[in-house]
């Protein structure tokens, strides 16, 4: 027996309405990420993550939680966390991640941070003011709640005196370039991922990198944002011999991870039938540029390819090592 | 038979957003889909259009899996939505079956 939508559904919109998350995890687990970066704190333009990469550890202890209750008898149970749920935050006794995920996450924000320092792109960080921009229950339909949280967002963003962000994963980019307009009367925030900002800039790889990456492109950057052609061009300056899959660029093949929450087996199915496009492709290296494909494409994973963040892949050509105290 | 909901139908004809009308059942978004499903999205959008609200609840499972990877929505001939569709179909089950 599948899990059951509505209870699934039912405890996002729950959790975004009264705790500002479909996934409500602690400041502290949003916000470690930059510690000792040195990031300012606010200004004109930010880095905003959304929390989306942060939140990926929690999400894949929880699916892992969810698999098991799909096609059990257990999952007509689901239903009880909902209720739960209003006195406490269940999604934290159901979600306790990995410490080498949530280390290995924090990395890649760490990675787009400073790759936007040895850029020289001036930016600031709301730290515990930012807030989750809402993909989820959009996605999942759930108008209403959505729409109140992103003029929360919004509120948030002007409150702070922000006119441009620089988002850091695909979902976040989406949401505050594309479906904020569309939502909020008025809404005049600039919006650009990381991968078009560093584009814009004449950066030199401070190591030439000799190796094939096969890429995975994100159906949402690909086919809701139009960034194509800023990956490859950063990674192609870098040294990166670039390896098409079959299906790729604007035909991008999807991770399977948009379902992962109501449907982790078929995610899955999805995630595998990738992979094998992506080793298909020759080279032993795929860059992905979503937290939500490199969770969904790494449980898939063969052994033949390693899954990894553009991010981490730019860092160590790019980055100096000296302007960020050997961080990179 | 099917019964036909009148105010299903004034729902989806005064959308805005539901634009599936233009669909010309041409079968290519069904032969991309990596969902690799036969329902989605054509079958699921006429019988919106005819206001067969039964037989799109007993779709909800495929309605909730599409993806919005928007790789049918780009090769569409008549250009639709599609992905939007979805999308506005999950909100009329949230809010008239779920009660959310």
């Amino acid at each position: 027996m599948p899990l059951p939508t509505d209870a699934i559904i039912g405890l996002m919109v729950d959790n975004l309405r009264t705790r500002g998350s479909v996934f409500p995890i602690s400041i502290s687990s949003t916000t470690k990420w930059a510690r000792g970066l040195g990031i300012p704190h606010g200004g004109r333009s930010v880095i905003y993550t959304g929390h989306m990469y942060q939140l990926v550890p929690y999400i894949n202890a929880s699916v892992a939680n969810l698999e098991r209750f799909e096609d059990s008898f257990l999952g007509q149970f689901v239903f009880l966390a909902r209720y739960a749920n209003r006195l406490f935050n269940i999604s934290r006794l159901m979600a306790i991640p990995s410490k080498a995920d949530v280390a290995e996450y924090n990395e890649i924000m760490r990675s787009i941070a400073l790759l936007l320092i040895e850029a020289g792109v001036e930016f600031g960080y709301l730290y515990e003011s930012e807030r989750y921009a809402g993909a989820l229950a959009h996605d999942m339909g759930a108008n209403e709640v959505f729409e109140e949280h992103a003029r929360n967002v919004y509120s948030v963003l002007k409150g702070n005196g922000v006119e441009n962000v620089i988002t850091v994963d695909p979902h976040t980019t989406n949401m505050l370039r594309s479906v904020y307009a569309t939502v909020i009367e008025g809404y005049d925030i600039g919006v650009k991922s990381y991968l078009e900002v560093l584009a814009e800039k004449d950066m030199k790889p401070a190591r030439v990198m000799d190796a094939d990456v096969v890429i995975h492109d994100s159906c949402v950057y690909a086919r809701y944002e139009d960034v194509v052609e800023e990956p490859r061009r950063l990674l192609e300056k870098a040294g990166y011999r670039i390896k098409e899959p079959r299906d790729s660029k604007g035909l991008a093949h999807c991770c399977g991870g948009p379902v992962e929450s109501l449907y982790p087996k078929v995610a899955n199915r999805i995630g595998e039938k990738r992979v094998r496009q992506l080793t298909d492709a020759g080279g032993h290296t795929a860059a992905l540029m979503c937290p939500i494909c490199l969770a969904t494409l790494k449980k898939a994973a063969s052994p033949e390819i390693e899954i990894v963040d553009i991010a981490s892949l730019l860092a160590k050509a790019y980055c100096s090592g000296h302007s960020n105290g050997g961080m990179c | 038979m099917p019964e036909v909901n009148p105010d299903f139908i004034e729902a989806v004809t005064t959308s805005e957003e539901f634009d599936a009308a233009a669909c010309m059942n041409c079968g290519v978004c069904c032969a991309l889909c990596p969902m690799e499903v036969d329902i989605l999205p054509r079958r699921i959008f006429r019988y919106a259009l005819l206001g067969l609200e039964e037989k799109v609840l007993e779709n909800t499972a495929s309605i909730y899996s599409c993806l919005l990877c928007r790789m049918c929505e780009v090769n569409c001939p008549a250009e639709v939505h599609i992905a939007e569709n979805m999308r506005f179909l999950r909100h009329h089950i949230n809010k008239n079956v779920f009660k959310l």
